[in-house]
């Protein structure tokens, strides 16, 4: 293989290094500069504008999408914060009314029982007059039902009544002596 | 076998078109590698652009792809403001890329395989360089040269050790590019060869996959290297370029 090795180099030797070749270093120079020159043409007149635009446009797009997003969040949240104030005084409402509701209707019955008791005492009232009526009246009548006796009794033991007036004294002594 | 350097030779299909001094000017093979290249990467970039969708297809977003790697690269190497010559940068990126890439196909001629044409290239990068900056900061470009915070004593060697180091780059720049084109083409022809040579050779026949396998292996370094210089070559430009931006060091 050394042999192979070094028959290349002597060949190379022979045509000359073909990189150190001067012959083609016009050629090569003049193909590179138009060929370089219209890549660079191409690429900063053309390629890397449009991926640019294209990359700042998408930027931007998602820029004003993150922003529309932000917006319409805080919007989103004004209004849940809107509907807890409502939710909020919508419960104070019906809680003062439940308590209004409440205090009218224990007001109402606290009169009606109370105009009921007034009836009831002055009914009570009444019915106990009539009773301690009743009771003198009847207390009235017992001197006579009791005179009334006593002559009876006397009439039916002595044979003869005895006057009105000492029946009388005689109950009256002895109710008063009782 | 044939030499290993045959691979190099510039065919001409075409007598002298005209002269540039006393060369004739003709239509070569690296010449039509040159334009195979360049139309390569037209055709690329016309498909990647031509839709222009906000929602990218398949190429559209190989495209922009490049586009962002090259500009990153460029901001990260030469600055924001260095941005004024992606163009330039991109162009050398693709063509070394695509010229690197076309001369791994078998029988194709590699035409960064020349010094002629890498040197070329870096010399357009340094008289870039160069134009561009006194261009924009006249004599205060030749601050590239003095380091800020270096003691007066110090400063000579260091002025003379910074004009060689500037004057070596495009040295580098081509050399680099050049040689190891050059050496990689040079190893496949010859791990090539070791296979023709072993299957000719009788006995030995036995022996021929281990260059076969040695010779696909390298194929796969040799993309990897094609790719690599091309990068290697993009970021060095940036990076000469930011001198010229900003001379200050």
């Amino acid at each position: 293989m050394a042999e192979a090795i070094k028959t290349g180099a002597e060949v190379a030797h022979e045509v000359g290094f073909p990189p150190f070749n001067a012959e083609t270093f016009a050629s090569q120079l003049f193909w590179l500069a138009v060929t370089f020159a219209f890549l660079y043409w191409f690429v900063s007149k053309i390629a890397l504008p449009r991926i640019a635009a294209v990359i700042a446009d998408r930027k931007q797009r998602i820029d004003t999408d993150l922003d529309d997003a932000a917006r319409l969040k805080a919007q989103a949240d004004e209004a849940f914060k809107a509907y807890e104030a409502e939710l909020a005084t919508a419960k104070a409402n019906a809680r003062s009314i439940a308590e209004d509701t409440r205090a009218r209707l224990s007001a109402e019955s606290d009169a009606r029982r109370k105009s009921l008791e007034q009836d009831l005492s002055a009914r009570i009232a009444a019915a106990e007059k009539t009773i301690a009526d009743t009771k003198t009246q009847a207390l009235t009548h017992v001197g006579e039902i009791a005179g009334d006796a006593a002559s009876a009794i006397v009439e039916r033991i002595l044979g003869s009544a005895p006057t009105a007036i000492a029946v009388d004294a005689a109950v009256k002594s002895a109710l008063d002596g009782r | 076998m044939a030499s290993p350097t045959e691979q190099f030779e510039i065919r001409h299909f075409t007598g002298p078109l005209f002269h540039l001094g006393d060369s004739p000017v003709t239509f070569t093979n690296s010449a039509l590698f040159m334009v195979l290249a360049v139309g390569v990467i037209t055709a690329f970039l016309a498909a990647a652009t031509a839709p222009r969708a906000v929602v990218p297809g398949r190429w559209q977003n190989l495209g922009e792809l490049l586009y962002e790697f090259v500009a990153s690269t460029v901001r990260q190497s030469a600055g924001k403001d260095g941005l004024v010559f992606l163009p330039l940068v991109f162009s050398l990126f693709t063509f070394v890329l695509i010229a690197n890439l076309l001369g791994l196909l078998p029988y194709a001629f590699t035409v960064t395989s020349h010094i002629i044409v890498t040197a070329a290239l870096a010399l357009l990068v340094i008289f870039t360089v160069i134009g561009y900056g006194v261009a924009k900061h006249g004599a205060k470009f030749l601050n590239i040269f003095v380091p800020s915070g270096v003691p007066g004593w110090l400063l000579p060697l260091i002025v003379a050790i910074e004009v060689v180091s500037f004057i070596s780059r495009p040295v580098s720049l081509s050399v680099r590019l050049f040689a190891n084109m050059l050496a990689g083409h040079i190893a496949l022809k010859i791990f090539a060869g070791f296979v023709a040579a072993l299957l000719a050779g009788g006995f030995a026949a036995f022996l021929s996959p281990l260059p076969l396998a040695f010779t696909v292996a390298l194929t796969a370094l040799e993309v990897l290297v094609a790719v690599l210089q091309a990068y290697v070559f993009a970021v060095l430009t940036s990076l000469y370029l930011h001198d010229a931006l900003h001379p200050g060091h």
